[in-house]
């Protein structure tokens, strides 16, 4: 199935080169076909996440496994101390029980070490959050609107304007190459390795804009505007889906984005505004 | 009804067979009889809720799957079984059918403070399980999820009366839990037995006690989200309509005020429950009895001021996203007293397995696992990451399903030989626990996995990538639904038995007052007051 994939992706990436060359034929061939150089999905039997694709992701799963290892411990204390009262204390080897109900020393360290393992975690989880929060000076911002059942982007800094709607693939018209409920007919295209800003919103009802390998996810609200950022370095395709009931099409609204080098970002913009519009 | 009543009661005992059927279970004001009703619509709703929840997984057994074809019987599916799960299953099971049984013997009460406001809450709830069948069943079905966010449930996008009728069901369910909060909280403020001060008051009753607070602070705040609902839906008012100046988000806001509350109401009166277990199961009083009970009351009072970390990829700001993760992280502390209180009770106790303590130490350690992927959740910059997917399912399951769920059979088979007055086979009740263990554990362990890849909830067919742990998580969910089947044999075992029991069969480890009263617990108990040392 991989290799299937990559093969398929070769013969792309040569019509790419031959797109550059003739820049005037921009409808012949999607310029965006780079990125498929690299698929980052979930694959079967995973047990952690998916590759991190930002710089975002990277530290969220570093934070999450910090968490994770300290959560750990704490289950695991908690289970080898359980094990070892129902061996020690089990009626045929303890006959008498104690009677003993207090021992403050004791109450005061469970209280006092559990705050101190909290503080551990709290400090790296607030810089995440404010880190997470910094959509400052992006290079490129696209507005995304959720509706029943797909996505609209809209790239309102670019030259003529871009706005265009991205639908998921039919299951019964899957090609070899896409992926069943996560490949869609107008993929996002951002540029690889520059910052962009996302202006998310719904048209109807609400919807959620998450993307987990980039470690993003925004509630789409009519009415208002909520902001995320990424910045994606290695060129290739990213996968996500709408994580908030929207009704019957909930789980048919997919997201694909695809960041390309920065030369073919800009031919993808007259691609996509000569075709998908 | 077997002989083995004491002197005082049999003239009660006269007087209670002379009702008939409609009189003793339609117009009961009897706490024992109206515990058995709240029982009985729990085992009802967990039939139900479970029902639909095996069809889900059925459906999540294989990527484009077609058990369920219509994405408005999917969204119904869902939607019914939470609101059914937790309204209809585990609040009439934990605290209207334990708590009306247990609490006014535990205080040395002859019966509730209002006898007729008591079988009023109850057929409220039985009216509101007609309404949210009805939101199931009717039409397309009512399918905005347990959380009811609008848009999605407006008139515009939810026509037809199904969502209308599942919104009155929680009023209806709202009122009933309302009525019998205040009844709650009468009754354990007045009626306690002279000498039982509040601490020395057992800690199902303390448990019992916050949650009706909880209850009388939160639903209140649920039943005017849901009313600007019905507003929006039927009068043209736009509380949440963004065309109309109106917000989502403020929903949103509403709702989780009751709905974080509503947490700790499925879970305080598990941890009262679990208390007695252990402790009798021990032969040991409680390890830092006050230490327990206040620290039930901070997870009531904190509970209140945490709600916004189920927004925190919604509409909130960054400082608020620091509040609420540091003040929801706070909550571990006074859990973690409780864990660990209950480890010292066993500490030095004289241990046996019986049915329930295995329920119970289950619950304990399955309990950890779902408060530790707690703490993770708790962390506004992961939950842009974990919210809503299936890491989430996996940890509201761990402490539901297997939280609060175990402690429902934790007093079950604690307590069923003093309603029932038969006892319950051991062995079939170690089948039922294990079976059950292993059962959720396979359902709902995958689950992180599938959340870490990154799977949504609320999809009827997913990416071919999810196939294999949705594969495992189906299968325990067969493996807990024929574990269900045991149960009902432990029920007929139970109520077609012969035997009789002694008045405390679990022995000194049972201190409080139900065990000082006959089994199965007389109509009438304490006609004459007991004092208490």
């Amino acid at each position: 199935m991989k290799r299937c994939i990559t093969s398929a992706l070769g013969v792309a990436g040569l019509l790419v080169l031959f797109g550059h060359a003739a820049l005037a034929q921009a409808t012949a061939t999607d310029p965006s076909a780079a990125a498929n150089v690299y698929v980052d999905a979930p694959h079967n039997w995973q047990m952690w996440f998916t590759t991190a694709g930002s710089p975002m992701m990277v530290k969220i799963d570093w934070l999450m496994e910090l968490v994770l290892w300290i959560m750990a411990g704490v289950v695991g204390f908690v289970g080898v101390l359980m094990v070892y009262v129902f061996i020690r204390f089990r009626a045929g080897r303890n006959k008498v029980p104690s009677t003993v109900t207090h021992n403050t020393l004791i109450e005061v360290i469970w209280i006092v070490v559990p705050t101190l393992l909290l503080a551990v975690i709290v400090i790296p989880s607030i810089n995440l959050i404010y880190y997470e929060a910094d959509d400052s000076n992006p290079y490129l911002t696209i507005n995304v609107t959720g509706h029943q059942w797909y996505w609209e982007y809209s790239y309102p800094g670019v030259q003529g304007g871009l706005d265009y709607t991205s639908y998921m693939i039919p299951d019964n018209q899957i090609q070899p190459g896409e992926i069943r409920r996560l490949s869609v007919d107008h993929p996002m295209v951002v540029p690889a390795g520059e910052k962009i800003k996302f202006v998310i919103t719904s048209a109807d009802v609400l919807h959620a804009f998450y993307l987990p390998s980039l470690g993003m996810q925004r509630y789409a609200i009519p009415g208002t505007n909520l902001t995320q950022w990424t910045i994606i370095p290695k060129v290739g395709t990213y996968y996500g889906q709408c994580n908030q009931i929207c009704g019957v099409g909930h789980d048919a609204m997919p997201i694909e984005i695809k960041a390309v080098p920065l030369a073919d970002y800009l031919n993808w913009v007259k691609y996509a505004q000569a075709n998908y519009q | 009804m077997t002989a083995t009543t004491h002197d005082h009661s049999d003239h009660l005992h006269e007087a209670h067979h002379q009702k008939g059927f409609v009189e003793r279970w339609l117009m009961s004001t009897n706490h024992k009889d109206i515990g058995t009703l709240y029982i009985t619509m729990g085992v009802i709703g967990a039939c139900v809720g479970g029902v639909l929840s095996v069809i889900m997984r059925q459906q999540l057994m294989y990527p484009h799957n077609d058990i369920i074809t219509s994405g408005a019987a999917w969204n119904a599916i869902i939607t019914a079984h939470g609101l059914i799960m937790i309204f209809w299953f585990v609040m009439p099971a934990l605290i209207g059918g334990f708590g009306n049984w247990f609490v006014p013997m535990m205080i040395g009460a002859p019966d509730m403070a209002f006898p007729r406001l008591n079988n009023m809450s109850f057929w409220f709830l039985a009216a509101g399980f007609v309404f949210v069948m009805i939101g199931l069943l009717l039409g397309d079905g009512a399918g905005a999820g347990w959380t009811l966010y609008p848009p999605l449930d407006n008139a515009q996008y939810s026509p037809g009366m199904a969502t209308d009728f599942s919104l009155f069901s929680l009023h209806l369910a709202g009122i009933s839990s309302l009525l019998g909060a205040i009844n709650f909280i009468a009754t354990i403020l007045n009626m306690r037995a002279p000498g039982m001060t509040m601490h020395k008051m057992p800690l199902f009753c303390w448990a019992i006690l916050v949650t009706a607070f909880l209850l009388l602070l939160a639903i209140p705040v649920l039943a005017g989200a849901v009313t600007m609902l019905i507003m929006d839906r039927n009068f043209g008012t736009s509380f949440f309509e963004p065309s109309g100046g109106g917000d989502p988000v403020l929903f949103q806001h509403l709702f989780w005020f009751f709905g974080h509350p509503e947490v700790y109401i499925m879970i305080l009166p598990a941890f009262g429950i679990i208390s007695h277990v252990v402790s009798t199961f021990s032969r040991k009083p409680i390890f830092g009895y006050l230490g327990m009970a206040y620290a039930m009351v901070v997870i009531g009072f904190v509970g209140f001021i945490v709600w916004a970390h189920h927004m925190f990829v919604s509409a909130i700001s960054t400082d608020s996203k620091v509040y609420f993760e540091v003040a929801t992280l706070v909550i571990a502390v006074p859990t973690g007293i409780k864990i660990f209180s209950w480890i010292a009770t066993m500490w030095g106790g004289s241990i046996e397995f019986k049915t329930p303590m295995l329920w119970a130490v289950g619950f304990i350690f399955l309990f950890v696992i779902g408060g530790a992927t707690g703490v993770v959740l708790a962390n506004a910059g992961l939950d842009q990451e974990l919210h809503n997917n299936y890491f989430l399912i996996a940890h509201f399951h761990y402490v539901l399903s297997m939280g609060a769920a175990f402690a429902v059979f934790a007093g079950f088979y604690y307590w069923i030989g003093k309603m029932a007055g038969h006892p319950y086979p051991e062995f079939w009740g170690k089948v039922h626990f294990w079976t059950f263990f292993i059962g959720v554990n396979l359902t709902f362990f995958p689950m992180h996995f599938l959340g870490l890849a990154g799977m949504p909830r609320r999809y009827p067919d997913y990416a071919d990538a999810f196939a294999g742990w949705n594969y495992v998580s189906s299968i325990g969910s067969i493996i807990s639904a024929v574990s269900t089947l045991v149960f009902f044999y432990v029920l007929y075992a139970v109520f077609t038995s012969k035997e009789s029991l002694a008045d405390n069969y679990w022995g000194e480890g049972a201190t409080t007052l139900e065990w000082a009263v006959p089994s199965p617990a007389p109509h009438h108990t304490f006609e004459d007051v007991p004092v208490i040392r």
